[in-house]
């Protein structure tokens, strides 16, 4: 039998825009009896938006260089830069996540001890916003007026091991924090989905061997410890569903 | 329920129970409305005389047929919108002529060119019943039709060329059980209605009765189920369980055939369901099929990457599926009919299983129409048709295309 | 001014396992049922199939399927020296929110306690003197052979694969020897091992310990319930805990038990409306129904013979708070039982990293593993260690996705290209075994409502005031010796021991098996609710979930949760709906 809510929602790729995503709930408030219900072409499709951008160009140098050192490219393989984790975290601070749509951001807002969390009053687009004006401005002072990513790589590493490990002060933020969240959301941005705008060409799954977006291992349970060989797959596919 | 000590509990109970309590109900005895209830039942009168999800026989649904979309009535006894002024004599000429109170002709929509076949007595008791339904309100929408088929008279020439009124009448070479599963499935059951090609002016193709069909964007396929049919591997027993059921280790019903096992033969009787499966055995194909052209190397390579990557993890990837639960696809009638619309269609919208009193789950192929290309939906329907020993041969992906843009309401 | 609608028999606060377990029971009984959830309907083929399930950063690191911390959370502190902060974001613990609540997204490792831990209190009493100073640990007020009957219909319901220990007292070879006798084998196969656990089994037989499957409510095989319901067979996919299973292989209430309820004339949900308080009558004895608010915040009052709290164990204790039921929790005067008693689970593991074998651990499931249960509750004696309790030890492979997981040998470095290194040589060649400890309750570990933050719509923030004990620090470290034990024999190259050290970090993922602050006991003096989870206050009001349990035991709590529920249900259709009223006389 049909479903009762005959309105296809349809969610397609690219259409679903920052604003919209994750604001609206799928469904507003109602009553649910009789059967379970389902409609025929319905998906809830992920909340995508990868060409949506925050940063300025500034920022977006910023970024880059950061995660560059967090994830270099180097001689064991392809690093921030090749997965595009800048896109990445560009478009989600354009998006929800930037938001902080789905934190608590009520204040008081003041510092807590480390097992209390972030305590930010900024929600991370913002927070990523001020921490760059702060470390770019930290840098000009102490670098001979160069921005963070004009810095040698030896001087950004020293920079940011001084951020993961409290010991950089900067103006009106939390360097730890930052450091913190960027170190997320450049992993995020190295493993996650392509669909998202990073892992581009699942170069970080090829990298570590992660079969991806798979849904049935059972044909290889009996490994013993062997390599299962698999290519990765993204939500969207692989080079392989083409018919060449 | 006599057990909770609320009150409110008790309301409960009185709002399921039938709410008609006056007319024609009255008059008849129990055992002449459960057999119009049953009646009603074995033709699924319900399914297109209710909006899902609304109330049930108030008519409304929109049939969509290759000329237009005809609207069902209310058949609820309604006085001014559903049947409350018809006599049961109005009512047998509907069923038995295809003419109704006005006189006019009745669109072949209403599958009286097989309700024809039942006796006065199942029709009358099949009135007796439908006067016990709760009565509501409801319009019929104005039928959507191009002239000339708009003008009712139109249909007296179509009704001079292929309708034939006449009771079933006995095959006297046949057991008594065959000749029941042929009343049911020729009449009541109008299972000919979607799974019987149709010529151009919607007539069945009387020689290619239960060969299969296609309407609505969905493929019926063939249910001759003896030599040379497409259904030659059922045996009774699987029959009789789809239609009680639902699943049975060969497929689950979803769509259309969904709504008749819910609303209609999972509440026929074990007997009738084995009539129903001795008739259909008795029905042989005619063994007539091109052979299908095997897909190129390339697509079944990419359709082989799709299938292991998004369809193994409930058919297996050896295509067996799990029988009841996910639908086997090696040696399914559904991949292996010669028209490719339903297995498209599924992987484009999804699909559900019927749930039924016996599988009361409602498992679910989700949509792919976001997640693959025409291309790529191409290649994996064209790999499981030719596959695992299904030899249904190759799709295009102008087939996909055309099919994504029929489906868009 | 909340608009009154039509009152039904019973009323539920929000709609995951323990909430369709009752709706199922007491509509059968013939009561009118109303659930109210606060999330949204979800189901497997729109919302998680498999189109759509194999995404880390939207699931777990989006937390999609989680509360939405935006609108509500709890303040935290380690101690009341402290000011208590909002957790921006959840950590260590991930509460659920939608239909199906955490029973969408949990792993499925479903556990029976043991039978010394429904009688923490005087078991260890006895056997070991005085409990320490501090410690508010106390017993069930239910045994375990009293919710036998009940653990089994809940394994039935889900299916669950295992290898029974022991079937009416005989021990059974190849499963748990230490668990409490059951009155039948499982109703599934274990889970099909791979490589890790045969490592974990050799290594734990080596050491005389007893290995056996870790019991699964992902189905080893296609599997009907006996509500005709259909759980098709796990596919080991990698992403079943904190995501929905998309082929209905893992046990939840939409896979076990929705189809049927759904369809039932008598029960009613509504999605998308959050209950705000319970409402009591002008005695404060009885609770007239609820107060709800939809998302356009529309007020209703749902009038119900019957309340019955089924939320979160921190939601249902915030809204006994917020209702003004029972008096609140205070450490300083130990005055107060709403919100006392909070306990948590104290985790600790070994990462194994083996030099040329592969693991391939982003093939598993969310209860594929081998389990050794010797040092669990009191299955070892504990003379001479200065602790009560223990907890399981196991080897699951549940997954390798990366953004979560990418362990790393000892001393490397967090980023850069030596961790790149690391994580690239180390991702398919680890596997980990871990201790799953259980939480005593002490009288500084408490629930509250926080002076100074508010939620969506106004109401105190709950506040979360927690450390871990000097108990469970101590039956950690012991445990993760056992853990390094079995480690070091599981052939690999090297271990990593992640050791757990006070204080609670709130922040890194650790367990959502939160406890206590609605208990349930022998009167009204030392619990909330009475045996059969009846509020001692309220008669009409019941209050299920994990709340309930007066400390925590060292196992996965969801097996106890469901086999409480169906032991109240069935108190409330056999004792209560004859005779309305305080099921135990305090």
């Amino acid at each position: 039998m049909a479903s009762k809510q005959p309105t296809r929602r349809r969610f397609l790729f690219g259409m679903m825009t920052a604003t919209t995503a994750m604001t609206v709930p799928s469904v507003l408030a109602r009553s649910t009896s009789d059967e379970v219900p389902w409609t025929a072409g319905r998906a809830e499709l992920p909340p995508a938006y990868p060409d949506q951008r925050f940063f300025t160009q500034a920022e977006r140098r910023c970024v880059d260089a950061i995660t560059a050192r967090l994830i270099p490219s180097d001689e064991s393989g392809p690093g921030a830069r090749e997965a595009g984790v800048v896109d990445f975290i560009d478009s989600q601070m354009a998006g929800f996540y930037g938001r902080g749509e789905r934190w608590y951001m009520q204040g008081p807002f003041q510092k807590g001890f480390d097992g209390q969390g972030y305590q930010a009053e900024h929600p991370p687009a913002a927070l990523y916003r001020r921490t760059i004006e702060a470390l770019d401005a930290h840098c000009r002072d102490a670098y001979d007026n160069r921005p963070f990513a004009d810095l040698s790589e030896s001087e950004q590493d020293d920079i940011l091991k001084r951020m993961e490990d409290g010991e950089l002060e900067l103006d009106g933020v939390s360097a730890q924090t930052f450091f913190d969240l960027v170190l997320d959301n450049a992993i995020e941005g190295f493993f996650c989905d392509p669909i998202y705008g990073g892992n581009r060409d699942m170069v970080g799954w090829k990298l570590v061997g992660f079969p991806g977006a798979r849904y049935d291992y059972r044909d290889f349970l009996d490994h013993n410890g062997a390599r299962i060989e698999l290519e990765p797959v993204s939500l969207k596919g692989r080079p392989g569903w083409n018919p060449a | 329920m006599t057990k909770t000590p609320f009150a409110i509990a008790a309301t409960l109970v009185l709002t399921i129970a039938p709410a008609s309590s006056s007319g024609h109900a009255q008059e008849n005895s129990f055992a002449q409305v459960e057999r119009g209830r049953y009646a009603v039942a074995t033709g699924n009168c319900q399914g297109c005389h209710t909006i899902p999800g609304e109330a049930p026989f108030s008519g409304g649904r929109g049939l969509e047929t290759p000329f237009g979309t005809i609207y069902t009535p209310n058949i609820t006894f309604e006085a001014e919108t559903g049947l409350g002024e018809w006599s049961k004599d109005d009512f047998w000429q509907a069923m038995h002529n295809g003419v109704g109170r006005d006189g006019s002709h009745l669109y072949p929509a209403f599958p009286y060119p097989h309700f024809t076949k039942m006796p006065r007595a199942e029709v009358d008791a099949i009135y007796d019943y439908l006067a016990t339904i709760p009565r509501v309100r409801r319009e019929k929408p104005e039928n959507d039709l191009p002239f000339p088929l708009n003008q009712r008279m139109a249909l007296l020439g179509w009704k001079w060329m292929f309708f034939e009124p006449g009771e079933y009448q006995e095959n006297p070479d046949k057991s008594p059980e065959w000749n029941r599963g042929a009343y049911l499935v020729e009449g009541p059951g109008h299972c000919a209605g979607c799974h019987t090609p149709k010529n151009l002016a919607g007539a069945d193709k009387k020689d290619q009765n239960l060969q299969g069909g296609v309407l609505e964007n969905w493929s019926a396929p063939s249910i001759r189920a003896g030599r040379n049919g497409a259904l030659a591997d059922w045996s009774e027993d699987d029959i009789v369980e789809f239609l009680r059921a639902g699943r049975n280790r060969h497929t689950a019903a979803f769509s259309t055939m969904a709504e008749v096992i819910e609303l209609s033969t999972q509440h026929m009787t074990d007997r009738d369901l084995r009539a129903i499966a001795i008739y259909l055995k008795d029905r042989e194909g005619d063994g007539e099929r091109k052979e299908a052209d095997a897909p190129d190397e390339v697509v079944v390579t990419a359709g082989e990457a799709i299938y292991f990557d998004n369809c193994s993890a409930c058919h297996t990837s050896d295509g067996s599926g799990i029988p009841r639960f996910f639908a086997p696809l090696a040696g399914s009638g559904k991949v292996n009919n010669e028209d490719a619309t339903t297995v498209i269609r599924v992987i484009l919208e999804g699909a559900r299983s019927v749930p039924t009193k016996t599988h009361p789950s409602p498992l679910s192929m989700p949509a792919f129409d976001w997640k693959l290309t025409d291309e790529q939906i191409a290649a994996v329907v064209s790999y499981i048709r030719s596959s695992w020993g299904n030899q249904a041969g190759a799709v295009t992906a102008d087939q996909v295309a055309d099919l994504r843009e029929a489906l868009k309401d | 001014m909340a608009r009154k609608l039509p009152p039904v028999d019973v009323v539920l606060v929000g709609f995951g396992w323990t909430a369709a377990i009752l709706a199922q029971e007491l509509t059968d009984e013939g009561l009118e049922v109303l659930a109210i959830e606060r999330g949204a309907w979800r189901d497997t083929p729109t919302d998680f199939p498999p189109t759509l399930a194999p995404d880390e950063l939207r699931w777990y690191w989006r937390k999609e399927m989680f509360a939405n911390n935006s609108r509500n959370t709890l303040t935290f502190r380690n101690n009341r020296g402290q000011v208590a902060l909002p957790m921006r974001r959840w950590g260590s613990f991930l509460p659920g929110e939608g239909v199906g609540g955490a029973g969408v997204h949990w792993n499925g490792q479903t556990w029976r306690f043991l039978p010394s831990d429904f009688v923490a209190a005087s078991h260890n009493t006895e056997r070991y003197g005085p409990l320490p100073d501090g410690m508010t640990v106390q017993d069930y007020g239910v045994t375990y052979d009293e919710l036998e009957p009940h653990f089994d219909r809940f394994d039935k319901l889900c299916g669950i694969g295992g290898k029974a220990g022991n079937i009416r007292g005989k021990i059974q070879a190849g499963g748990n020897p230490f668990e409490g006798s059951r009155s039948s084998e499982y109703p599934n196969p274990p889970m099909h091992m791979t490589f890790s656990q045969h490592q974990f089994e050799r290594a734990t037989r080596e050491l005389g310990l007893s290995p056996f499957p870790g019991p699964s409510a992902n189905m080893s095989q296609p599997y009907t319930n006996p509500l005709g319901c259909q759980l098709g067979p796990c596919s080991y996919c990698g992403f079943c805990e904190k995501y929905g299973c998309g082929n209905y292989s893992k046990a939840s209430p939409q896979t076990t038990i929705l189809p049927v309820l759904m369809t039932k004339p008598n029960f009613k949900l509504k999605t998308h409306n959050e209950v705000l308080r319970v409402k009591l009558d002008k005695s404060g004895r009885r609770a007239t129904g609820v107060i709800h608010v939809d998302t356009q915040g529309n007020e209703y009052e749902q009038p119900a013979e019957l309340v019955i709290l089924c939320a979160y164990q921190l939601w249902n204790t915030h809204l006994m708070m917020l209702s003004g039921i029972g008096e609140i929790y205070n450490p300083a005067t130990g005055e107060g039982l709403v919100g006392k008693n909070y306990c948590y689970q104290v985790m600790s593991s070994a990462d194994v990293f083996y030099e040329d074998k592969y693991t391939n651990e982003f093939a598993g499931a969310g209860a594929l593993g081998m389990c050794v249960d010797d040092f669990n509750g009191d299955n070892f004696d504990h003379t001479g260690l200065d602790f009560i309790g223990g907890g399981y030890i196991a080897n699951w492979t549940t997954n390798a996705r990366p953004i979560e997981t990418h362990p790393t040998p000892e001393g490397t470095a967090n980023w850069g290209s030596a961790w790149k290194k690391a994580v690239k040589e180390n991702f398919l060649k680890s596997t980990s075994v871990g201790a799953h400890g259980a939480s005593m309750a002490y009288a500084n570990n408490y629930l509250d409502l926080d002076p100074t933050y508010t939620d969506a719509y106004g109401r105190p923030l709950m506040r979360m005031t927690y450390d871990f004990t000097p108990n469970d620090l101590k039956m950690s470290a012991f445990l993760t010796e056992r853990v390094k034990e079995i480690a070091e024999r599981m052939g690999g190259r090297e271990i990593k021991l992640n050791t757990r050290d006070g204080p609670y970090d709130s922040m890194p993922y650790q367990t959502t098996h939160n406890t206590g602050g609605t208990i349930m006991g022998s009167n009204p003096s030392n619990s909330v609710v009475n045996r059969y989870l009846q509020s001692w206050d309220v008669p009409n009001l019941f209050v299920m979930g994990a709340g309930v349990f007066p400390q925590n035991a060292g196992y996965n709590p969801t097996g106890t949760v469901a086999a409480l529920t169906y032991w109240a249900a069935d108190a409330i259709r056999n004792q209560y709906l004859r005779s309305p009223g305080p099921m135990v006389q305090a």
